[in-house]
């Protein structure tokens, strides 16, 4: 049904995974089966939430990254840090100490992408009073949210604030200004230090935007690890970096939980972990809840202080902004005369839309209705013979989940191991082409000999 | 396509189960998600009705090739004076269910707006039958 392939930064290292089911029984849109013995992930339903990376227990899903010497292609060579990775660190590590070493790693220039979230709010306030009929407005913050929409709310699709989310804003400022001070578009390389895979999938596949204002993502935990070495074998003795720069209490707590719903007026609500997201959609669409102006939802818990790529624990993490912001307001070590961004601001004002975000559900039985229909008849008597217990054996996740995979010619029925016993006890299959079935789902390796005796 | 929803009465916390399952299906049938929100918008404020004013009542979805009809029937008090009940506002609702957050007096009035027919009968003492037609096309 559906053409364009869509990015993920998720894989799934086939070498390590046991083919064990925690993230197809996790994953909130169903996109994992098991096939072979190996978590198999539908690249139109995965929003990449990295659910099933947090539930596996051997490590076999991990966020795949550009290589990083390919900054080294650009002349001018820009980190764009989400403020998040500041609070990663122990507190005796400064702040001038990280940018040190990020710049000391190759980069020319770094920037903290929320520190644009000061004039993003500023036009989040007119569009939403220039375009009130869409009420309830939806952040467009977190891409994995904008893609659960897509596949599992498409009438919500419309109420996602159709503006750049701040790593955007801050790409395309920060490629002008680079433009200005004389280098050509192939002179700079924009680079963003993402905490989440859904990032990543946004730089690489965007949303209602033709391409990508980056050119190329780092792991938070690479550059994570990167800082930490560096101090501690005391590499960066010269710091290079000089702090010169003010970061409003609003940038800091952008990516935090209710960074953006407190800054509106009306009723603005802040929802933080996917499965409270998704309660929250569900009752949205239903119109239970109305009378909303705003809401900020994110798919991790404590919004991205939880992101996988982070190292710290989110409320250790979350502290230590909560200070970092507290410190800057109150010392407000040198506030630029005028922020070099407001030069800037007519530019990034006229760019700053986005085009249409398109549904894409991933629920429709068929694009034809009476296909449909059909579908879904013969999906309710095939659950009339399936035992309802979603052990999750056949290697779908649910019952239901295999009744709709056999209609759409995605899996056979045999594959039901209750079905199997019973259809070897009548002589309908032999016990050789039950267990041949069970090796497909499962694997060679499942069913290779062990003796209870060894162990 | 036939299905039926029990619905039960007094229990708020139950109350838009039977509308999420129609939506549910609608969405598997492809329906036009515009079309969709205006049914599940009715069926919802339809069940809570049940919920609040009846004892309880079932929900029957049956859905033709170009269009949904669904008809709540409950057991209850039925409405005395139905085109009093269809008026902006109107309401019965005791406090108690005003306190939930219910009994705005919109629920028929928003039934009415988000469907292309209603129709409504009802017996007091006996109960009352809603139905909601939307066209496909
Ligand atoms: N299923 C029902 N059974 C009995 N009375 C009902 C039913 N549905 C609606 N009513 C009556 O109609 C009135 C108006 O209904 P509605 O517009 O939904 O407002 P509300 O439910 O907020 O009171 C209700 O207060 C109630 O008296
Ligand atoms: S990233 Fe989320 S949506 Fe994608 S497969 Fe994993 S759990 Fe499912
Ligand atoms: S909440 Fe933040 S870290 Fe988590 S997926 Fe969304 S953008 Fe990424
Ligand atoms: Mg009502």
């Amino acid at each position: 049904m559906e053409k364009a392939h869509f990015y993920h930064a998720l894989k799934v290292v086939e070498e390590v995974c046991i083919g064990c089911t925690h993230c197809m029984n996790v994953c909130p849109t169903s996109a994992i089966r098991v096939k072979n013995g190996i978590a198999d992930i539908n690249k139109n339903a995965c929003v990449d939430c990295g659910e099933c990376l947090n539930s596996c227990p051997v490590n076999a899903i991990i966020v795949e990254q550009d290589d990083f010497s390919q900054i080294f292609h650009y002349k001018q060579r820009v980190a764009l840090l989400p403020t998040v990775l500041l609070g990663q660190f122990p507190d005796d590590i400064s702040e001038k100490q990280i940018y040190s070493v990020i710049l000391e790693l190759g980069f020319t220039h770094v920037y903290e992408v929320d520190e644009t979230a000061d004039i993003l709010t500023e036009v989040t306030k007119t569009y939403m009073q220039k375009h009130h009929q869409e009420r309830p407005f939806i952040s467009s913050f977190c891409p994995a949210i904008v893609r659960l929409i897509q596949v599992k709310f498409p009438a919500l699709v419309e109420h996602i604030i159709h503006l750049k989310p701040v790593i955007d804003i801050s790409a395309i400022f920060y490629r002008e200004k680079l433009k200005n001070e004389g280098f050509s578009d192939d002179e700079v390389g924009i680079f963003y230090v993402t905490p989440c895979a859904a990032k990543i999938a946004a730089v690489k596949s965007p949303v209602g935007e033709d391409k990508s204002f980056i050119d190329g993502v780092i792991n938070m935990d690479f550059i994570y690890n990167k800082v930490l070495l560096s101090i501690k074998q005391n590499k960066s003795k010269e710091l290079k970096y000089e702090l010169n720069k003010h970061i409003s209490r609003r940038s800091i707590g952008w990516t935090l939980t209710n960074g953006e719903a407190s800054q509106y007026s009306g009723r603005c609500l802040a929802i933080d972990e996917i499965h409270n997201v998704i309660e929250v959609l569900e009752k949205l669409e239903n119109e239970e809840i109305t009378d909303v102006d705003f809401i900020e939802l994110r798919a991790c818990d404590h919004s991205c202080a939880g992101g996988v790529l982070t190292t710290e624990n989110r409320f250790l993490a979350i502290e230590r902004l909560r200070k970092r912001a507290d410190w800057y307001h109150r010392n407000k070590p040198i506030i630029l005369e005028k922020k070099e961004i407001e030069e800037y601001r007519p530019y990034l004002l006229e760019n700053i839309s986005i085009k249409s975000i398109e549904p894409r559900s991933i629920l429709s039985l068929d694009t034809d209705m009476m296909e449909a229909m059909k579908k879904m008849e013969k999906i309710n008597r095939i659950l009339k013979v399936l035992p309802s217990i979603d052990c999750g054996a056949c290697g779908a996740p649910r019952c239901q989940a295999l009744a709709e995979d056999v209609v759409q010619g995605k899996a056979k029925m045999t594959q039901c191991v209750f079905l199997q016993k019973m259809l070897t006890k009548e002589g309908l299959i032999t016990p050789q082409e039950s267990f041949d079935i069970s090796e497909n789902t499962w694997g060679v390796k499942r069913f290779e000999k062990k003796n209870i005796n060894d162990h | 396509m036939k299905f039926t929803f029990f619905i039960e009465g007094e229990n708020f916390s139950k109350a838009g189960t039977a509308s999420s399952e129609v939506k549910k299906i609608l969405k598997q049938l492809n329906v036009d998600p515009k079309i969709i929100k205006r049914t599940v918008v009715s069926l919802y404020e339809a069940e809570v009705n049940v919920v609040a004013h009846a004892f309880e009542g079932n929900m029957n979805v049956e859905i033709f090739p170009d269009k949904i009809v669904v008809r709540i029937e409950d057991k209850g008090p039925g409405i005395p004076d139905i085109d009093k009940a269809m008026e902006k506002g109107f309401s019965t609702a005791t406090p108690k269910v005003r306190e939930m957050g219910f009994g705005a007096g919109m629920g028929l009035p928003n039934i009415k707006k988000n469907s292309d027919e209603m129709n409504i009968s009802s017996k007091v003492n006996v109960g009352t039958k809603l139905e909601i037609v939307n066209y496909l096309k």
